[in-house]
Parts: structure tokens; C-alpha cells; sequence
């Protein structure tokens, strides 16, 4: 193969090549430079969220709530004049998306606190992350895994509710009034077994005859090889345990199915945008339960204090359930750096430790052994009719009391006493 | 077992038949475009997704369900005519990973403008009033909805037959997908007919879409899923194949059917171990073309 | 004509031997750009990733750009590396030199399992069938809940010292744990550069040229392709067991189709055929799957779109474009 001599050009179109991309180095490089470098002193919270994927509603939702959480913070003065600020991260609902996250959080960044996530397995990823390197980490979404002691460290803390105590209060709710032949319809994974652990458990104080337990596999679109068999128990109760989309598919095919005619549904959570997703047909009826519904602010004064805040920075909308948790989970950490008047890890752990807080919902403060809020659960049924705006979609039918006999015990997750 | 009696299994059957439906309608057109063009159109999901998406922006304009039957498909047909057009044939003859890479690309980008377009959380996708409610059929109640999507499939199928065993057409499609080269030697343009063929199937997998959507809703990832099982469908039926896609269709959703009546987290290991089987003893599986693609 | 023309002209010495020397010591001069790497990137922890799912996408290359054949099941190598490094960490208690050795073993076998069923499908099958097998794998994975973490994952892969000849490093250290783990992939790139350079290196580029004439040269084309696929299992297994040490985590994620999915992306984009191609290639996609994301929610449409504009206009990838421009 010749080489054309092309004279001086070869040489400059390479030289060209070279320092064309060296200066593409360079010019990328000023990433490194930290921006933030004049705010130094402000207290950086990380927040890794889900905001590409199913659950994004939900993420932005949680964002807009943790920003109203650093805006009271800084209002109120901050800690000694020093303000708060709220780094937000896509953590793509992925565990491994995550743990990278943190670590820029951590390593780049040089966050104080990180709170997040949304999804039993991207907290125990972040929450492995944090912990390795000392850092306070506040988890917003549901999992009884990170209460045990496995992956539990005393840099854990856990804001949102345990699928055992949801799943506890809703059955009691449940089989005392719907019946005693129950079945199950539950997700294959760990969310779902927790769940069904936590229903049969409460169950057992009322002596429900627990019919079937049918695992459906993760992400399952088509529950009609299904639906029949429970149909021909004829159970009192279905409970179905499953999240997301999961849950959409499963209610509008049991609707489809016919099945409310006979049977009353069940969930552990109804998820408030997934009802306005999902649309009233399918949840008409349909009993859960939740860790924060707007409409309770009539009976909590901090519900409306947080509401009306919520509805004043962003438009008029009021926060979904797992927003509240955003709101809550950054704001009992920078209250507690505010009680301890440090941000020493070991002094804030204690100040937290020590909290007792009303900031949205009721009375709440965190378990010694495993971090645990404890914390009310709300009960609530779709609304067919909404009648105070399009966001009236459930009704609280009962409020179940914080109170620690309703959560697994420390010894049973492995906490030494 | 409990409950588990002759009515509640011919039940399932049922089920599973419905829940076949809807793979062979998708895998029709996966087999037909990979009988015909060579292309593995890691796409089809795309447009099964767009299909459904397309529907509920019509209904939305204020259209009914019986005119998204006929407007989904030929509207998402066109813009398979346009892919086809534009962005494969330029890679026919590169090899065969080429368009089959840019399939993958483009499920990207379509998946991406659809969650600009519509949001990234889906939408509920109601089932049209006529066909709502069960009905009695003999063995028990079976959801009237989904005996229309089997009457549907049914019917697709039938128009298929008929065009591809009695139009000129047809014929030259049923002789390209058995030996190429000769159809070209024998001076068809099969440029066209890839064009057509590749539309069509894009057509026939967005009706799928619309027919799934009252069954499970629209959420810009449904395609994803569907199409990984399709893949069983067309490989366990035969690449290329039309009956093959249609029995293989039917097995698999009653094998899912079924497996998820005695063992329900086996269903899906279930049929990606059958796919593994066939493509060893037998890869052209039931129905295709021996020696396709050494 | 050609001959004339470079009897009269005098060929460029100066720049056709820098190229010739830079393509010889191509492992070097890649080592010396590994070593600045993380001071450019926007945080260390992305450079780290990108080391590992380049030698990850290069391992995937042996198979896709030396030999031509198109497996879209490499998640299967990785995870099963990443996995079996993590559980020898985190459940038999094995220092993490050994967890290392088990991350390749684990690739290797996988790829031996896996290859010896799929290698005697050809062309578009073995897409098909590699992608079956991985799924399967999955499923494994995903079911062995006691040993793996099911869908919550494997955690507590936490290896704070990496202690080598008896020198300390503090592995939670981010510059520190990006040099513990350059150091592995450049060894990896020397070993798979030797390989390549080898006379079985060469029998691998005649298989892909031209099948049945490297049969009737005498080579075992069969016996070729499975050892080539093994091979490419032990340097995907490398990179996962890293991945495991670097995240702490094994996510289940790293068993799904999109990560089979994404290798391939990344080494078509890079450039397959090249060696440092599927580098670039992971470099660009990582890159830009980052910064995107800070513009915007839809990295997935430009990262898509840039693919396809590769597919349809630049075949040979980024680098293999801009080494074409360079040698015209």
C-alpha cells in the first residue's frame, strides 16, 4: 500500500490531531475545578433519586418536598449562619448508578449528609457506600432489610416505613373487619416476602385461615394465568403485595376479572401518584395503606403547616406520600446538626438519636437499636369521586399509632441488645 | 391442589390462548422481517410501544377504539416504511450485525422521544365499553376483552393467509422469504417488497400494542419485555416462518399459562430455557429454514 | 502507478515512524495515558468505571472484532465475575487477592459453560442463543438468594487495605483505589496485547477473514472459537470482579440484557477491530451518559442517536475513524 507523500500537510493535520484533542483535555478538566469552591461553608446534603426510570414522578416529588426542608432550614438561620444545600443526583433507579453516585458525592463533593433513595435495593447499595466511609445516610423508601443488622451501621437511619409495619397495620385493619379466608397475590422478590411475612403475622392475633400464596415474578404484565385459581378459593380478602406498575397491572386485571364483586382488595401501600396514574377504575374500593396523605392536614396542624409551605414554593401542588419522606428525611438531619451544633458525625448521630419530632405528620422519633422512625400509618381507600380538586383521591379510613410493638424487634433483626 | 378441577384448567388454556394472541401478532411481524430482509429488528418492541402510545393520542383527539384498529397500524406501518427506507437498507450488505445494531439504537431513540412526548410514567389505557365485563364460557367467567384480542389475532391472521396464498404480492413475498437471490435474479424489485414487508410488520406488532394496552396499560418500557420473549417465539417457531410464529406463539403463552398455574416463578426461566434447547438441537426450530444464516 | 509514486516521493519518516512506534508500544503509551487519566476526569469514581467496563468492552472485542462473532450474552462473563468475587469476600472470608483470582475463574468458567454450548451456532443464532444462556444465568443468580442477595443484591464487599508485598494502600482512597485498579486493567491490556500479537493471535483474524480456508490451512476453527470465547470470559470476569471491589456492591442489574446490550454498544461506537477501540468506546459512552445527565433527563435519545449516526456513517467507530484519518 503506497503512502502518498503529501508534504507538510500529513504533518500538520497530525500536529493539528494532537493539540486539537489536548486542548479538549484541558478545556474538559475545568469540571475538576470545584465551582462551589466561594460556598464552602455551606452543609451539603446529597440526594440521590430516581429521576429517570418508573418512579420518576415519585423522585421529583421528593425533591420538591427536600427543598422545602432546606428552605426552612436556611430561613431559620441555618446552623450558626451556615445554609444548607441540596445536591441532587439521577440515580436511574440502579444500584450500581447509585453506589457510583454516592461515591462523587462523597469523594467530589464532600457531602455532610446523603439522604435517598427509592427502592429497597438502591438504599442497601448507597447505604454500603455511606457507611464504609462515615457518613450519616437517611434512607426514604421502604425496606426491612436495612434495619437488620447485616447492613445496618450507626451511620444508618431509616425515615421511611418497613413493609412489615405497613403490612402489619393494614392487616390488622383488614382482618378484623373484611373476614378470615385470606389469599395472597405477592411479588417474587424481597419487597413482596416482606410484606406477606408482616400481613401473617398480624394475622395471627386475628386467626385468618391463609389460603394461597402466589409469587408472580418482578415486572409480570399478564396476571390472568393467575387470577382464576385465587377466584376459585373464594378467599374474603385478597391481598395483593406488589409496587408500581406491578400493582397498576394487578388491580385493573383483578377489576377486569370481576373479582371485587366477591372479594375485598387489599394493598400494603397505594402510592398516591400511582393512583392518579392508574386512574380511579382501577382502585375504586380498593384498602391500603401509607405513610402520608395530604388530606390529613384538617387534623394535623403540622401537616398543614407543611402542606401550605409545599403548595407556596411550588405552585399549588400538594407533596405525594414519598415526597413528604424526601421532606422528612433531610429535614430530621439538619435539625439534629442544629440540636448538636456541630456537624460532627458521632455528635449528630447522638442529636437524632435524641429527637423528638412533629414536622408533617404527627409524633415521631427514632428507635436506638436499628434507627427506625416510628411513626403513625395511615390507612386509606381510593376515592371514585374526587371532590376537593383532583388530588382528593383517598379517604383515611383509620390511623394506626406509632408505637414500637407494631415493628419487628431488635432481637429478631439481629441488634445485640 | 386445591381447586385445581377441569374448569379451572381449561380456564387457563383460555388464557393462555389469549395471552398467545398477542405474542403471535408481535412475532409475526419480528419472523416475517427476518425471513424476508435477514434483519433482527430489535425495534419491533419500539413500535409495538409506539402502536399503543398512537392509539391513546387518538382516542385522546376524540377518535373511538374501532378507528385506532385500523388508523394504528397504518399510520405506525408508514413510519416503519420510513425506517426501512432511510435508516436499514443503506446497511444491507454490510453484514448482518449492522442493521441489527442500528435496530438497537433506534429502540433507544424511539423509547426516549416517546417519554419526551408523553411523560415517563405511562397512562392508563381503559378498555373500550362494548368489550368490558366477563362472559360465561362454559367453564367458567373469562374476560369478554380478551376473547376480542383472540378474535382479532384470529383475524389478522386470516387476512395474512389470504394475501400471502392468493395476491401476486404475496407470492413474491413467500418466494423471497424461501430462497432471495432467485427472486432478484428473476428481476423483482425486492427493494420494494423488503420496504412493504418491513412496514407491514411494523404495522401488524403496533396493533399488538393497541390490543395489550387495555389489558395492562402504557408505560414507555412495555416494549422491552415483550420483545425478549418474542425472541423465544420466533426462535422456537422457526426465523422466517409464519405458521411456525403462529404455533410457536400460542405454545409459549400457554406454557406460561400453565407453568404459572403450578409453579409460577419458573414461567419465565421456563421459556428462556426451551429457546436455549431449540437453538442446540434443533436452531432453525420447528418450522424454519434449514441452514439459515451459517 | 502506487510503485512509482513512492520511488520519486519520499515517504514522511519522521510521522510514519512515530505512528509505527506508538503502535508498538501501544500498551505503554496507553499505561502513561491511564496514569493521567483521573486528574481530567469529573470525578475519579466515573474514571474508575471507565477502566473497568473499558477492559470489560475489550474483553467482549476479542470476540466481536478479532473473531466476528456477535454474542449478546457477555453479561453473563462480567456478572458471573463481579458475583464470584463478591461472595468469596463477603461469605467464605478470602483476602481479596484470591476474590480477584475467583472474579477470572468465574468469567472463564461461565464462558466455558456457556461457550461450549453456543459455539456451534453460527451467525445470527448465536446472538440469540448467548443471549438465552445469559438470561438463564440471571435467573441463577436471581433465585440463589442466600448466596447472592437475589434483587437486593450482594453488599458488604468492603476491602478497606489492599495490602500487596507488604506496602499498605488505603483502598477507600479514590485516587488510590483508580491506580489499584489501573494497575490490573494495564496488566490485562499487556496480557491480551501479547495474545493478540501471538500466533493463535493470528489464526483468531484468519478464522474472521475467512473461515473455510483457515479450516483447510489445518486449524480446528471450532477448537478456536471456544478457546477464544474462554479467553475473552477471563478478561470480562476481571472487570467484574473489579467492578465489585471498586462499588462495594454487586448489583443483579449487572446480569441484565442491557448490560450485554451496553457492551456491545460501547464497542461499536469505539471502534471493534481496533484494541484500544471499545476503550474509547466505553470512554465516550460513559462520558456522555454523565455529562448528558446534567443537561438533561434524555441521555438515552443522544447516546441512541450517536450510536446509530456510528452504525450508519462511521462503521469503524470513533477511534477506528480517527485512526483512519491519521494513517490516510
Amino acid at each position: 500500500m503506497a503512502k502518498k507523500m503529501t508534504g507538510s500537510n500529513s504533518i500538520s493535520r497530525r500536529r493539528l490531531l494532537t493539540t486539537a484533542s489536548a486542548g479538549a483535555v484541558l478545556a474538559a478538566s475545568p469540571f475538576r475545578i470545584n465551582l462551589l469552591q466561594a460556598q464552602e461553608a455551606t452543609i451539603k446534603v446529597g440526594f440521590p433519586v430516581p429521576l429517570t426510570g418508573p418512579y420518576g414522578t415519585e423522585a421529583q416529588d421528593q425533591v420538591r418536598a427536600a427543598e422545602v426542608a432546606i428552605a426552612e432550614f436556611n430561613e431559620a438561620g441555618g446552623l450558626d449562619g451556615r445554609k444548607a444545600e441540596l445536591l441532587v443526583r439521577d440515580d436511574k433507579l440502579n444500584p450500581g448508578e447509585a453506589a457510583t453516585r454516592t461515591l462523587e458525592l462523597i469523594e467530589k463533593e464532600k457531602v455532610n449528609f446523603i439522604v435517598g433513595s427509592l427502592s429497597a435495593s438502591v438504599q442497601l447499595a448507597v447505604n454500603n457506600v455511606t457507611k464504609e466511609r462515615k457518613i450519616i445516610y437517611n434512607s426514604i423508601s421502604q425496606s426491612d432489610e436495612i434495619n437488620e443488622a447485616k447492613d445496618f451501621s450507626k451511620y444508618t437511619f431509616h425515615e421511611a416505613l418497613t413493609p412489615h409495619l405497613t403490612a402489619g397495620a393494614v392487616g390488622r385493619y383488614a382482618f378484623s373487619k373484611f373476614g378470615k379466608k385470606v389469599a395472597f397475590l405477592t411479588a417474587d422478590y424481597a419487597y413482596g416476602h416482606e410484606m406477606v411475612r408482616g400481613f401473617q403475622e398480624a394475622g395471627k392475633a386475628f386467626g385468618i385461615e391463609s389460603l394461597v400464596d402466589i409469587r408472580h415474578p418482578l415486572g409480570t404484565t399478564d396476571f390472568s394465568a393467575l387470577l382464576p385459581r385465587i377466584q376459585a378459593l373464594k378467599p374474603d380478602i385478597l391481598v395483593i403485595s406488589n409496587f408500581g406498575r406491578d400493582q397498576q397491572i394487578a388491580l385493573k386485571q383483578a377489576t377486569d376479572f370481576g373479582m371485587k364483586k366477591s372479594m375485598k382488595i387489599v394493598a400494603p401501600i397505594l402510592l398516591y401518584t400511582g393512583r392518579i396514574a392508574a386512574g380511579a377504575q382501577a382502585f375504586e374500593g380498593v384498602v391500603g395503606g401509607t405513610s402520608y396523605y395530604w388530606g390529613i392536614e384538617d387534623k394535623v396542624a403540622s401537616a398543614k403547616a407543611f402542606n401550605d409551605r409545599f403548595r407556596k414554593m411550588h405552585g399549588g401542588k400538594v407533596p405525594s406520600d414519598y415526597g413528604a419522606l424526601g421532606y422528612a428525611g433531610v429535614k430530621t438531619l439538619l435539625m439534629g446538626a442544629k440540636a448538636a451544633g456541630s456537624l460532627d458525625t458521632d455528635k449528630v448521630i447522638a442529636a437524632v438519636e435524641a429527637l423528638k419530632y412533629d414536622y408533617y405528620k404527627g409524633p415521631e422519633y427514632y428507635r436506638k437499636c436499628d434507627h427506625q422512625a416510628v411513626q403513625s400509618v395511615l390507612i386509606i381507600e381510593s376515592k371514585s369521586k374526587p371532590e376537593k380538586g383532583e388530588s382528593d383521591v383517598f379517604n383515611v379510613l383509620a390511623t394506626e399509632e406509632p408505637s414500637e410493638r407494631n415493628l419487628r424487634t431488635c432481637e429478631a433483626l439481629g441488634h445485640k441488645s | 391442589m386445591a381447586g385445581m378441577s377441569f374448569d379451572l384448567i381449561a380456564l387457563q388454556l383460555f388464557t393462555g390462548l389469549a395471552l398467545g394472541a398477542i405474542y403471535v401478532l408481535f412475532a409475526i411481524g419480528l419472523s416475517l422481517i427476518f425471513g424476508m430482509l435477514t434483519v433482527v429488528n430489535f425495534a419491533h418492541g419500539a413500535f409495538y410501544m409506539v402502536g399503543a402510545y398512537v392509539g391513546l393520542f387518538l382516542l385522546s383527539l376524540g377518535g373511538n377504539f374501532w378507528l385506532c384498529l385500523v388508523a394504528v397500524p397504518l399510520i405506525v406501518g408508514t413510519i416503519g416504511l420510513v425506517v426501512e427506507r432511510f435508516l436499514i437498507r443503506p446497511l444491507y450488505g454490510r453484514g448482518i450485525d449492522y442493521p441489527l445494531l442500528l435496530t438497537f439504537g433506534l429502540s433507544y431513540v424511539m423509547v426516549e422521544l416517546i417519554r419526551i412526548a408523553f411523560g415517563k410514567s405511562g397512562y392508563p389505557f381503559d378498555t373500550p365499553e362494548l368489550l368490558q365485563g366477563a362472559v360465561n364460557i362454559g367453564v367458567g367467567y373469562f374476560p369478554l376483552y380478551r376473547l376480542f384480542v383472540i378474535g382479532v389475532a384470529a383475524a389478522v391472521l386470516l387476512g395474512l393467509w389470504l394475501f400471502l396464498e392468493r395476491t401476486s404480492f404475496g407470492l413474491i413475498i413467500r418466494a423471497g422469504a424461501r430462497d432471495p437471490q432467485i427472486v432478484r435474479v428473476l428481476g423483482v424489485n425486492v427493494a420494494r417488497v423488503w420496504l412493504f414487508v418491513f412496514g407491514i410488520g411494523s404495522g401488524i406488532a403496533a396493533l399488538a400494542g393497541l390490543l395489550a394496552a387495555p389489558l395492562q396499560g402504557v408505560i414507555p418500557e412495555m416494549g422491552a419485555t415483550i420483545l425478549a420473549e418474542a425472541f423465544v417465539v420466533t426462535v422456537v417457531g422457526g426465523m422466517g416462518s409464519i405458521g411456525g410464529a403462529v404455533i410457536a406463539g400460542l405454545l409459549v403463552g400457554v406454557v406460561v399459562s400453565m407453568t404459572s398455574l403450578f409453579a409460577p416463578e419458573m414461567a419465565k426461566v421456563s421459556i428462556f430455557a426451551l429457546m436455549a434447547i431449540v437453538l442446540l438441537i434443533r436452531p432453525q426450530g420447528f418450522f424454519g429454514r434449514a441452514g439459515l444464516m451459517s | 502507478m502506487n510503485e512509482l509514486s513512492q520511488t520519486l516521493t519520499q515517504p514522511n519518516v519522521a510521522s510514519a515512524s512515530w505512528f509505527d512506534f506508538a503502535k508498538r508500544h501501544r500498551a505503554i503509551l496507553a499505561s502513561i495515558f491511564v496514569l493521567v487519566f483521573p486528574l481530567v476526569m469529573p470525578f475519579t469514581a466515573l474514571a474508575v468505571n471507565i477502566l473497568i467496563y473499558g477492559l470489560y468492552a475489550v474483553g467482549f472485542n476479542l470476540l466481536f472484532g478479532y473473531l466476528g462473532l456477535l454474542s449478546f450474552g457477555h453479561a453473563a462473563l462480567f456478572g458471573t465475575g463481579a458475583y464470584l468475587c463478591g461472595i468469596a469476600i463477603v461469605h467464605l472470608g478470602w483476602p481479596w487477592y484470591v476474590a480477584i483470582v475467583m472474579g477470572i475463574l468465574g468469567g472463564t468458567v461461565m464462558a466455558a459453560a456457556i461457550g461450549s454450548l453456543a459455539i456451534r451456532t453460527r451467525g445470527i443464532y448465536f446472538a440469540m442463543v448467548t443471549m438465552a444462556l445469559s438470561q438463564c444465568v440471571f435467573y441463577l443468580f436471581y433465585q440463589a438468594v442466600d448466596w447472592t442477595g437475589g434483587e437486593n443484591g450482594l453488599r458488604g464487599i468492603n476491602v478497606r487495605v489492599i495490602d500487596i508485598l507488604g506496602f499498605k494502600f488505603d483502598f477507600i482512597n479514590p485516587l488510590t483505589r483508580y491506580y489499584v485498579v489501573a494497575a490490573f486493567v494495564i496488566m490485562a491490556l499487556f496480557v491480551l496485547s501479547r495474545i493478540l500479537a501471538s500466533p493463535f493471535g493470528a489464526v483468531i483474524e484468519a478464522v474472521r477473514e475467512n473461515e473455510a480456508r483457515a479450516r483447510a490451512s489445518g486449524y480446528n476453527v471450532t477448537l478456536t472459537r471456544l478457546i477464544t470465547f474462554i479467553l475473552s470470559g477471563a478478561f470480562c470476569g476481571l472487570a467484574g470482579a473489579l467492578m465489585a471491589l471498586h462499588l462495594s456492591i454487586v448489583p443483579i442489574e449487572i446480569l441484565h440484557i442491557e448490560t450485554s446490550g451496553m457492551v456491545v454498544m460501547m464497542s461499536l461506537l469505539g471502534g471493534m477491530g481496533t484494541f484500544f477501540g471499545p476503550f474509547v468506546g466505553a470512554a465516550v459512552f460513559l462520558l456522555l451518559e454523565n455529562l448528558v445527565s446534567l443537561w438533561t433527563v434524555h441521555w438515552q435519545l443522544i447516546v441512541g442517536a450517536v450510536f446509530m449516526i456510528c452504525v450508519l456513517f462511521f462503521p469503524a467507530g470513533i477511534w477506528g475513524t480517527i485512526l483512519k484519518w491519521i494513517n490516510k
